[in-house]
């Protein structure tokens, strides 16, 4: 195309750019079972919104003619299928995001492929999107994925759904057809909160009312596929929802400012509003709406701004500032959805980080209450959540944050669980309520403190934690150990695993989940006797780390000793004391430590004791020489 | 509203913008999807540095990276930057890419590294000689890992967008590396909301890309919105050019070496991507403002890695620098 000069061009441009310039971004996620045309609608709506380059066109068309389906046709799919290979590779793909436009909106599509995944995958996708197209096979109707797909649509908050009922072509772009179907899934979705389901029959593969009204249909009046995406009003709703700003980064250039960065995410703000910081209570109006770009009067959902205050009040990071006037709640515990991610499953009691806006503190899940089966709805008992299992729980914080409901707002409801041991993100959670009950279990104060009461014995507690294989000779040292203790006068307790196991823990097994609740208890009664004064010994497997971790945090820095005894596995089997590596190996003791079940080696132990080369004597004065000389205990 | 004066922007490798009102004087009406863009950017660029230790944004001199530039002077108005810049410098960009970046770090008061991989200088690496993959694998890929490891950043900005190529589809806007800053398509972490997990392990790193969601006409289009500086190679003129297997390579310097026969030739043309000039093709083009650039774009419609050698240069290219820690 000759390229017109001067004046003239720059019209045409400078028109063409000013249009773009007021176009919206609508964010949407396709949904269907594999082959039902899903690749295919949207390689259909990147080519007929014209953002194929020449070049990929033309190979497009070399792998059309080599590798498609369509007979030397174009084939749409081969458009987004490029990540097969990865695939194939065992590369996780959780969601691949692809990018058109229109004159009117500029379009980010998530595509989740892959099924085993689906829920992660899907849940990912959804969680930014405003829409979601499920594809139907016109010849196969609702199946149980559909079913499946739009609770998790729903799940996540989407409140528009385009039906698509596709492969019309192939069942003569029958109206019966296409009205049994729409009167099969409106029956169902009333069960959803969805705002607005529109259906479509559509031809993917031949363009039938996806861009253009299709004359094949003439029964339809509705809105084609673009039709809706370029009209759906999703901004709307976000700013007549009550102010809300996560506090990103407070902003001090100087001494005379002090601004509080974030994203709005729900409402608008104007000068002199009055604002609260939740946690605190404390209130202030705002005296500045700060951008690079100038100051505002009014700033909206959706805008990167800086506030300032007229006065100082306390806000950091991880503050959710809202209108003073309809404040956000505030809990350490709360009731929520959550959606299993990794592959290791969740463990009740387990300290894992929760993330929300940008709050992150230490959480545990407090119940788990049930899970959904997501092709039935039903509710199913559970003690754990498996990847891609969605389940119902309570979940206690060691700190208050401020959320809505997800149901009323998507970013304010929201968090993900990190692990803190390997900081994957391991779920993602959808907060339905607060659960009040924290508010009534007040901590009791008491006079007498730990500090007097260490005093009146004349020392100082902490926890000695031995950790180790069966049969390492954890209990063995242990035992030296509190004599060499005893001796010198102090005031001890042994908590061993074995003799625990046979009261305050004989409710609990060995699976995973029952080795942490295990592990739990015995830290807390660990922690009682040091808050009692006591030199504590526990001896216990403890096999992971996190477990670990958390018991040590449970008590002050520096009062908690982990020792662990490194004997060899080869050498514990051949020990076998209590016969049970050879019970383990032969198949009758299942979950055991080291045979078929993990032990996570410590990194950060205080003390590691060789127990293939080292005497249980020599060990015990080890340990006892290390006390005296951190001062823990007078020297011998 | 802060605004370079005209003239300034008018000196030397710099463009002369179309002037338009800024983005965020319309809060009234919707956002545009350049707003949304925006905002999502800056929020990135937020949230990883209240969460990270040792930040930097690698600063390649190219259109992104002056868009990225220019929306993390955004992000922490009115604050400076708080973190450092960085360009791993293969001796080999373009001179006027140079003086850009010299401008560019004045102008902003920028903490500017410039790192170059003292054994690669050493060897006297050589694209002319060495050819590409060589090249790329010393100056820049092993060159980052250095810096990386000599500054312990524990995150870098770089500005990838998903729209470059079909591989990038599917990237998350934080991606992990490893302590030998490789990328481990496995363990990536799921991306939801607007919750990011910025936690690593001591020695892990981060990469992070605020441009994600940006399509090159975005990009082009916010350049010219915003009056964002960018190096005036992207524009058509006069250069001396020769053809190379199927390449129009500028003869940027005396280190060209030219083939027995081999004139340079002055043709009107520009770069849609900058990098390295023996490596960088160029396009022959009357376009030399930047609504003709973008008028060009859409009648033209070749996805703009075509000019960059890199890519055809080894099978699955892109994917495998990436594994192997190019950005
Ligand atoms: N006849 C017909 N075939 C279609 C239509 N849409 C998709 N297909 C074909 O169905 C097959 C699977 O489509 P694809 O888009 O790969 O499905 P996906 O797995 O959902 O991404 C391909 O052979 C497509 O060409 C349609 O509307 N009509």
């Amino acid at each position: 195309m000759p390229i017109p000069s001067g004046i003239l061009l720059h019209n045409i441009i400078e028109n063409y750019l000013t249009t773009q310039a007021e176009k919206s971004l609508l964010r949407f996620l396709t949904c269907g079972s594999v082959d039902d045309g899903k690749s295919t609608l949207i390689g259909r709506l990147l080519w007929d919104s014209k953002v194929l380059f020449e070049d990929q066109l033309a190979n497009l068309k070399a792998d059309s003619q080599r590798i498609g389906t369509q007979r030397g046709d174009i084939d749409f799919a081969l458009l987004v299928d490029g990540l097969q290979a990865e695939r194939e590779q065992g590369i996780t793909i959780d969601v691949a995001y692809r990018f058109f436009s229109t004159d009117k909106r500029k379009f980010i599509v998530a595509d989740t492929p892959g099924h085993e995944q689906y829920t992660r995958n899907m849940a990912t996708g959804a969680s930014t999107a405003d829409l979601a197209i499920m594809m139907i096979d016109a010849r196969k109707g609702i199946l149980t994925q559909t079913l499946r797909h739009s609770f998790l649509v729903s799940l996540l908050g989407i409140k528009h759904i385009i039906l698509a009922i596709n492969k019309m072509d192939l069942v003569n772009y029958a109206q019966s057809t296409f009205h049994a179907i729409k009167a099969d899934y409106e029956s169902f979705s009333t069960h959803l909160k969805f705002d607005q389901v529109v259906c479509i029959p559509v031809s993917a593969l031949k363009g039938d009312n996806v861009f253009n009204r299709s004359p094949q249909t003439p029964w339809y009046n509705g809105p084609t596929v673009m039709d809706h995406l370029e009209t759906v009003d999703i901004q709307r709703d976000l700013t007549r929802k009550p102010f809300r700003m996560p506090v990103q980064w407070v902003n001090r250039p100087n001494l005379d400012f002090r601004g509080f960065a974030g994203i709005i995410t729900s409402g608008t703000v104007r000068r002199g509003d009055l604002l609260v910081a939740p946690t605190s209570g404390q209130t202030g109006r705002v005296s500045r709406i700060v951008t690079f770009d100038g100051d505002l009067e009014l700033a909206m959902a959706g805008q990167a701004i800086t506030l300032t205050l007229d006065h100082d009040i306390d806000i950091s990071r991880g503050e959710l500032l809202s209108a003073a006037q309809a404040r956000p709640t505030t809990a350490d515990q709360f009731e929520a959805k959550i959606i299993w991610m990794h592959e290791d499953p969740l463990l009740p009691s387990r300290k894992y980080v929760l993330k929300t806006g940008t709050r992150t503190v230490p959480a545990h899940i407090s119940a788990l209450k049930y899970k959904i089966n997501i092709n039935t709805l039903e509710h199913l008992a559970t003690k754990t959540l498996k990847l891609n299992e969605v389940g119902i729980c309570n979940i206690s914080l060691d700190q208050a944050v401020s959320f809505d409901p997800y149901e009323e707002n998507r970013q304010t409801g929201s968090f993900i669980l990190i692990d803190p041991y390997t900081h994957a993100t391991l779920a993602a959670g959808l907060i339905d309520f607060a659960l009040r009950r924290a508010e009534n279990i007040h901590w009791q104060s008491v006079d007498i403190h730990k500090n007097a009461r260490a005093a009146l014995k004349g020392q100082h507690p902490f926890i000695l934690w031995f950790t180790g294989l069966s049969g390492a000779g954890k209990s063995t040292v242990a035992n030296l150990v509190e004599k060499k203790l005893h001796s010198l006068g102090r005031h001890t307790y042994l908590l061993d695993g074995d003799n625990v196991r046979h009261g305050l823990n004989r409710d609990l097994g060995f699976t995973d989940a029952d080795r942490v609740e295990n592990i739990r208890r015995v830290a807390e009664t660990a922690k009682l006797m040091v808050d009692a004064g006591l030199i504590v010994l526990v001896s216990f497997i403890s096999p992971f780390r996190s477990e670990r971790a958390m018991a040590r945090r449970l008590v002050e820095e520096g009062e908690f000793l982990e020792i662990f005894i490194d004997t060899p596995l080869e050498i514990c089997e051949q020990r076998d004391a209590k016969g049970l590596y050879k019970k383990a190996r032969a198949g009758q003791l299942k979950n055991f430590t080291g045979i078929d079940s993990p032990y996570e080696r410590p990194e950060d132990a205080e003390i590691t004791i060789h127990g293939a080369t080292e005497s249980a004597e020599q060990a015990a004065l080890t340990i006892v020489n290390l006390l005296a000389n951190k001062g823990l205990i007078p020297q011998a | 509203m802060v605004n370079v004066p005209l003239q300034e922007q008018c000196a030397d490798g710099l463009i002369h913008p179309y002037w338009r009102p800024p983005l965020v004087n319309r809060p009234a009406s919707p956002l545009t999807h350049l707003q949304q863009l925006e905002a999502e950017s800056i929020h990135i660029f937020r949230e990883v540095v209240a969460e990270c230790r040792n930040p930097v944004l690698l600063y390649s001199i190219g259109k992104d990276s002056s868009v990225l530039l220019h929306l993390a002077r955004k992000a922490f108005y009115p604050s400076k930057l708080p973190f450092p810049v960085m360009h791993i410098d293969t001796t080999w960009k373009f001179r006027e890419m140079i003086e850009f970046r010299s401008k560019t770090a004045a102008d902003h008061e920028l903490n500017l590294i410039v790192y170059t991989n003292p054994a690669g200088l050493a060897l006297g690496i050589n694209p002319f000689i060495h050819g590409s993959a060589l090249h790329t694998q010393v100056m820049k890929t092993e060159a980052l890992k250095q810096a990386l490891t000599k500054y312990q950043f524990d995150v870098a900005f770089g500005g990838a967008r998903r729209d470059e190529e079909a591989s990038r589809a599917k990237e998350r806007i934080l991606s992990f590396r490893t302590t030998t800053h490789r990328w481990d398509p496995k363990n990536q972490r799921p991306e939801l909301w607007n919750l990011y997990n910025t936690r690593v392990q001591p020695g892990e790193s981060l990469r992070a890309f605020p441009l994600s969601n940006w399509t090159e006409l975005d990009i082009w289009h916010y350049i010219l919105l915003e009056q964002i500086p960018i190096v005036s190679l992207y524009l058509a003129k006069e250069r001396p050019v020769v053809e190379r297997n199927g390449l129009l390579l500028m003869v940027d310097d005396h280190r060209f070496p030219l083939n027995p026969g081999e004139t340079p030739q002055m043709r009107l043309v520009r770069f849609r991507t900058l990098g390295c000039y023996p490596l960088t093709g160029a396009i022959e083009s009357t376009a030399s403002t930047l609504p003709e650039v973008i008028q060009e774009m859409l009648v033209v419609r070749t996805s703009e890695r075509q000019g960059r050698l890199i890519d055809r240069d080894e099978a699955g290219s892109m994917e495998k620098k990436k594994q192997e820690g190019y950005f």
